[in-house]
């Protein structure tokens, strides 16, 4: 039977890792993440897993200790955020490039300066062209749950590639709240061992891993991996379902939330969208047609899908956790891209809120909404929340 | 068992001739007697540098064993990853065999920016040999200097020039550095002897933990020397004391080559175009007595290390 446990984003998501038991873990330590690591080491300390935990010497370590640890066969996890996930940079792209899937828990933080622990999406959004998978959780649970199905996703033989599981730092990584833990046996059967191909410990089949590639041959490799990320689009509802099938809950690409005949709908990620789905509930006992749109899946971006629900839609605002500075904020640029091609022009305000932990209230949402109410969209970003 | 040359002319060099390094190059003949003394199916680890762009031109690639690449400061963590790896895999009755884990970087590479992940796999004490093929500078990118580059050498961010005799600094001990890790077994060595290349590098694999062998190589092209003087050169470097030949095996200090004269520095910079400044009218005399000095106390350190005296 799965257990009811009142527990934090950080701790539900090591709980996953232990019930995983990967092959090898190689960490370092960061806020907000810092408890993923920590309590995975007292799994290690009392023989709750028999991982062989790597405490590198960096970030940068961590994470080129993960890839050649995937390439050598290994089945592989990690965790991070901000300036560890920024040291990091250089290398994502070679777990990309190299097909490894090594799951890997973001707990987003802003990136400095100014040095600050809180919650933005800096972090992950500056690595959203590294050849990840990016799936942004709501709450504990979710972050929970998609730990063990992130692991059957990234290694999946039309995917393999590494995925973000990334959940808001503090919010959701040291909010307590009750998750539903399965059974031990449960996520051992549903992730199953994993089957590596072309391991680099097969020594009676060498293999040469991150070769010279120039002029004539980096393109098509680079090719390979954009059709790599199209197949998640097209399998990771079968991995969702299956997930389904043993925990009873189901976890779309795209979260909708009274979208069906919305009139005004706010697309949002992560840990706010539960303020804006409220916020939504209250309008529509006002008569005002409102929809929440969360947005799970951010690589590979389901962009037909989103412009399917959003199509109907009077008008649309969407809600970054990050700046893109001297441009479009990452989601806005994303679904205002996927709403070009199906010729509504429908009208999008950009907003950004939450830089550096600064509180989301309800108040902001339902100005929101009344402003699309009124026609009130300028092409001008919009800051909620901020003092000027 | 001690190794025999004969016995390289029979076994097949898990780097292939085949690969694009320059005729000539420290690097490859590294490699080679190396890892011909090694018994155990081994994986390599490679930083990015020479030894990487040339050996693995997509698609081909000169390695017979297992070899995997990511980037350059980070070779030590790269070989971790692997080890542990194989570690859990072994643990868990997935794997089997023996299998050793080497890699290589070169002195930029390893002195400079992949020192910290060196210093954090050692720490860790994790079973793997790091070899530093060290060319004294990042000849891949066109002769830059390191902190592996010798004083009064023209590099490309140190150029000599009429204000400057060259890199005004001495190389960094890493050797030294690496042994205040405590590991097991470190070594210094020059391709002035195959056997003794040999014997070091398959004692640091089969010594269980990390090792670390640091193997002076020359770059024809860089130090400026024909291709055919590798050897010359390379002894040159150890009977100038310029690169003391030892190895430390716990902790114990152990000179495994005593020259037998003393031989002046110069006998080793004059034949390398690097070094041709110096000998250019008195200008860089002072420099030149600068690295004498440098090279007399750095060789009596290593003496007092070792328990030894030379007299000659």
């Amino acid at each position: 039977m799965p257990r009811r446990e009142i527990t934090s984003g950080n701790w539900a998501f090591a709980e996953a890792m232990r019930q995983i038991n990967p092959d090898v873990v190689a960490a370092y330590p960061i806020t907000p993440s810092t408890d993923i690591p920590m309590k995975f080491a007292d799994f290690v300390a009392n023989g709750k897993v028999d991982t062989n935990f790597v405490t590198v010497e960096s970030e940068h370590s961590a994470i080129t200790a993960s890839i050649t640890a995937s390439a050598a066969g290994a089945r592989v996890m990690t965790a991070s955020s901000a300036n560890g996930v920024a040291l990091m940079h250089e290398i994502f792209p070679i777990a990309g490039c190299f097909r490894t899937p090594i799951v890997f828990g973001l707990v987003n933080r802003c990136i400095g300066a100014p040095i600050n622990i809180h919650c933005d999406h800096s972090d992950s959004m500056a690595e959203r062209d590294a050849g990840w998978i990016h799936l942004y959780c709501e709450d504990a649970q979710e972050a929970y749950d998609t730990a063990i199905l992130a692991i059957r996703l990234a290694e999946h033989k039309d995917v393999l590639s590494p995925v973000f599981v990334c959940q808001d730092g503090f919010i959701t990584s040291h909010g307590f709240e009750p998750v539903e833990i399965l059974e031990d046996s449960t996520v051992k059967a549903f992730v199953g061992e994993r089957d590596a191909d072309f391991p680099l410990l097969d020594v009676d089949n060498p293999v040469t891993y991150g070769s010279f590639a120039m002029s004539e041959y980096y393109f098509e490799i680079k090719r390979q991996q954009v059709e790599a990320m199209k197949n998640v689009l097209k399998v990771y509802d079968g991995v969702a379902k299956d997930y389904e099938a043993v925990s009873g809950r189901f976890y779309p690409k795209l979260d909708r939330y009274r979208t069906e005949d919305a009139d005004f709908i706010v697309v949002v990620m992560s840990s706010a969208s539960g303020v804006v789905k409220d916020v939504v509930d209250e309008l529509r006992e006002q008569g005002i047609k409102a929809g929440c749109l969360r947005v799970r899946m951010f690589r590979p971006f389901p962009a037909d899908e989103v412009a399917e629900i959003l199509a109907g839609a009077k008008a649309v605002a969407v809600l970054d956790r990050a700046l893109s500075i001297g441009g479009t904020a990452p989601l806005a640029a994303e679904i205002k891209s996927a709403l070009y091609d199906c010729g509504k022009n429908i009208p999008v305000q950009s907003c950004v809120y939450g830089l550096g932990g600064r509180d989301f209230f309800p108040q902001y949402a339902r100005e929101l909404f009344m402003d699309l109410a009124a026609g009130k969209v300028s092409r001008e970003e919009r800051y909620l929340g901020l003092l000027e | 068992m001690a190794i025999r040359i004969k016995d390289f002319t029979e076994k097949e060099s898990p780097l292939t001739n085949g690969h694009r390094m320059c005729p000539g190059c420290g690097a490859p003949t590294a490699v080679h007697q190396g890892l011909m003394g090694v018994e155990s199916p081994v994986v390599v680890v490679n930083a990015t540098g020479c030894l990487e762009v040339s050996t693995t031109v997509y698609p081909f690639s000169s390695w017979r064993v297992p070899w995997i690449h990511t980037a350059f400061e980070n070779a030590g963590a790269g070989v971790s990853g692997v080890e542990a790896a194989y570690v859990a895999l072994k643990k868990r009755g997935k794997i089997d065999k023996e299998i050793k884990f080497v890699a290589f970087g070169g002195d930029g590479g390893t002195y400079d920016i992949g020192l910290q992940s060196l210093s954090g796999a050692l720490e860790r004490g994790q079973d793997f040999t790091y070899i530093c093929y060290n060319n004294g500078g990042y000849m891949n990118t066109g002769a830059q200097r390191s902190s592996a580059t010798p004083k009064g050498a023209n590099a490309t961010t140190s150029p000599a020039g009429t204000a400057s005799a060259g890199k005004p600094q001495k190389p960094k001990d890493l050797t030294a550095i690496v042994e205040a890790h405590h590991i097991p077994y470190v070594a210094q060595t020059t391709l002035f002897n195959a056997t003794d290349v040999a014997e070091k590098v398959k004692r640091a694999v089969e010594t269980p933990g990390p090792a670390f062998v640091n193997i002076l190589v020359p770059c024809v092209l860089f130090w400026g020397i024909d291709p055919s003087l590798q050897q010359d050169i390379c002894k040159l470097a150890a009977d100038t004391r310029f690169w003391p030949v030892y190895e430390v095996v716990d902790g114990v200090w152990k000179l495994t080559y005593k020259p037998k004269k003393r031989v002046p520095i110069e006998e080793f910079l004059k034949p390398q175009a690097r070094f041709r400044h110096l000998f250019k009218g008195d200008g860089s005399k002072a420099m030149l007595e600068e690295i004498q000095a440098d090279v007399d106390a750095d060789w009596q350190v290593i003496l007092d290390r070792c328990g030894e005296t030379w007299e000659v």
